[in-house]
């Protein structure tokens, strides 16, 4: 086995585009669930908005700004189509509108007849040159050890975190200000806020919004680095988030970052491991399909186990959950 | 209007004049100077009217009392005043503006809010958290400004301020800082309606304020309401606790199966026949008996007649039990 690469793959995850789209994503889930109670399950749908959105007006022409412009706007609707009609009853419908929601604009963007505009199951490439003109970084290929990335994909990176800081920033500053103290409440009980004066309707729709422009945009990131793909937003895709922040806790500010840190870099390690094993036939039993596939039973696993023993994630105040009915 | 007997019948000895009263008193009666009209607001549950009532004017500035026995359709009517239940039909209105259809945060904005029968703090929220939260026109709750610290800094001092003195009338300072779901029952009922003060009502609405607060709360509570009505503000309380009602209503509204049956001074409404009525017709309510132990009483009478009657229901505790301390007080 070779463990120096696979040590270095799994180094190289800690500042992969793809972590901070998850991060990212995570991020916004926390505002839904974390902070405001509201059991969002298909954030996934979301993140393809993110990247079909952006990546359609692309390939049509548009400029960069456009493009993203039209990601965001897009969820904010689709933000709207959810939350209208069942951000007035309890949160459990809101849980199965998601659910349900995420699969139907899966279905839409692999539908033969939208081929034209989305690619159907083979989904959209060739996008990325907007993104890629502004590139301020000289051609060639910079840094040492496992993070040497070429200016392209350096690019990406420094993009990516920057915005999953700035998105930290922002729900940092937005929970120690009284819009976060009202949509604590809503979390807690949202009739005694009500009671209070609050619209609290309003506020749940404002939350919903946010976290969904959050997750459109990680689904610009995700993208950055490959090629739209249909398949890579099943539900799978939202337990992943869930995962992510519940392990780091959810409603925290660094939680969902070092939460999506951990994630990539144990799916790298136990890949790495796995395959080397197979390789080295310590576990002949198995192909290296199916270890692609025990990792994510481990992810199921370590969910469960996340749960059940520390609910509050890494970052989570032990005290404030034991609280939780 | 209801069928059950006349509630000013003279055999009862109720006065027919009261200085809060325009005209005669009886269910239903127009006050000189109402904070609260309602008419004709029914709600129905299936085949069960829970809510029927023809008229009832609430008293500006004063503390009434809502009674009736379980399931008379108190908290019903609550939901349906401050907006948290759509009735039926009906209209009502609240210091002269209709409130009939408009949603729950608007009725709260307008400065009628209420508190819940069954507790409702933040538990993951800190004492003086929820106390924030009851604070009105907070800049620093929109969206976008709120992301600007120095545009709600110094709203935000004054708000912590008044929690702050608030706090520490319900002697509540010690637990600021702690979640308010390590609060015992008793602190809870204190935080919430301190919690509602927040907003400087002109009309504070308590549903079962005194349920599961231990004696010696139940004294500074009653502190605290009475003081409120010295502050200006209107109180409607819902409560089953007699002695609670007797010592610091001015005013009582009896409620049974949907329809106000009787109104009148805490000192008369019990003699009321339709009062009788309603409460045998439920069969509880031990301090109704046990505070009027001296002098004549239909209610303890009519609840002995029926304890006779019926031999093997539950003894209730009627006519054996001490009078409570506080009885003397409610009598003079």
């Amino acid at each position: 086995m070779d463990w120096g690469n696979i040590f270095g793959n799994a180094v190289g995850e800690l500042i992969s585009p793809t972590t901070a789209a998850y991060a990212l994503a995570a991020i916004g889930l926390g505002i839904h669930f974390g902070y405001t109670g509201l059991l969002n399950f298909g954030q996934a749908a979301f993140l393809l908005i993110g990247a079909y959105g952006f990546a359609i007006p692309t390939l049509a022409g548009a400029p960069l700004v456009v493009a993203v412009l039209c990601a965001i706007l897009c969820s904010v609707i689709f933000a709207f189509i959810l939350g209208i009609p069942t951000l007035r009853l309890r949160a459990d419908y809101l849980a199965i509108v998601t659910i349900a929601a995420a699969e139907v604009v899966r279905y839409v963007v692999t539908t033969t007849g939208l081929t034209d505009f989305t690619g159907a199951a083979n989904g959209l490439s060739g996008f990325k040159g907007t993104f890629a003109a502004i590139n301020p970084i000289p051609d060639g290929t910079y840094g040492f050890g496992p993070f040497t990335y070429s200016s392209y994909d350096w690019w990406v990176r420094i993009v990516g975190w920057v915005i999953v800081i700035l998105a930290s920033v922002l729900v940092f500053l937005l929970m120690r200000s009284p819009w976060g103290r009202v949509v604590k409440g809503i979390r807690e009980d949202e009739d005694a806020v009500r009671s209070l004066g609050k619209n609290v309707y309003s506020y749940k729709m404002q939350s919903l919004v946010l976290g969904g422009v959050l997750g459109s945009v990680a689904g610009i990131i995700f993208i950055l680095p490959r090629a739209v793909q249909p398949a890579n937003y099943t539900t799978g895709l939202t337990f992943f988030i869930w995962t992510i922040m519940l392990l780091g806790g959810a409603a925290t500010i660094f939680g969902p970052i070092i939460g999506s840190m951990i994630f990539w870099v144990v799916l790298s390690l136990t890949q790495g491991i796995l395959y080397g094993a197979i390789e080295s036939g310590a576990l002949g039993f198995l192909s290296t399909t199916q270890a692609g596939q025990v990792r994510f039973i481990l992810v199921g696993v370590a969910l469960m186990l996340l749960v059940i023993f520390r609910p509050q994630g890494i970052f989570g105040n032990k005290k404030e959950l034991s609280f939780s009915v | 209007m209801s069928n059950l007997p006349a509630s000013t019948a003279p055999a009862s000895g109720i006065p027919t004049a009261h200085p809060l009263v325009k005209g005669e008193v009886g269910p239903g009666c127009a006050k000189v100077d109402p904070i609260v009209i309602a008419d004709s607001v029914t709600r129905q549950f299936g085949g069960l009217k829970a809510v029927d009532v023809d008229h009832l004017e609430i008293p500006r500035g004063k503390i009434t009392a809502l009674i009736g026995p379980n399931g008379a359709g108190k908290t019903t009517m609550f939901n349906l005043l401050t907006g948290f239940d759509k009735p039926n039909t009906g209209t009502w209105e609240f210091d002269g503006k209709s409130l009939a259809g408009v949603p729950a945060f608007k009725v709260a904005r307008s400065g009628m809010v209420r508190t819940f029968q069954l507790t409702k703090s933040l538990g993951r929220l800190s004492v003086l958290q929820n106390m924030l939260l009851g604070a009105t026109d907070q800049k620093g709750e929109k969206l976008f400004a709120s992301l600007f610290r120095p545009l709600w800094k110094k709203q935000e001092e004054e708000n912590t301020a008044r929690a702050d003195d608030l706090l520490a009338r319900f002697k509540l300072d010690a637990k600021r800082e702690d979640y308010a779901a390590s609060l015992s029952g008793g602190q809870r009922k204190l935080l919430e309606m301190a919690r509602a003060l927040m907003s400087k009502p002109q009309l504070i609405m308590l549903d079962e304020p005194m349920a599961g607060v231990n004696p010696a709360l139940t004294q500074s509570l009653l502190g605290h309401i009475k003081n409120l009505k010295e502050d200006g503000t209107s109180v409607l309380f819902v409560e089953h606790d007699m002695h609670m009602v007797m010592h610091i209503s001015d005013w009582v509204v009896v409620m049974a199966e949907g329809r106000v049956v009787a109104e009148g001074p805490p000192e008369t409404v019990m003699k009321d026949p339709a009062v009788i009525d309603a409460y045998l017709g439920a069969h509880h309510d031990t301090d109704l008996g046990e505070l009027m132990e001296d002098g004549p009483n239909p209610v303890l009478e009519a609840e002995r007649k029926a304890h006779e009657a019926h031999p093997e229901a539950e003894a209730t505790g009627y006519g054996d039990t001490p009078p409570a301390a506080g009885v003397e007080e409610t009598k003079r």
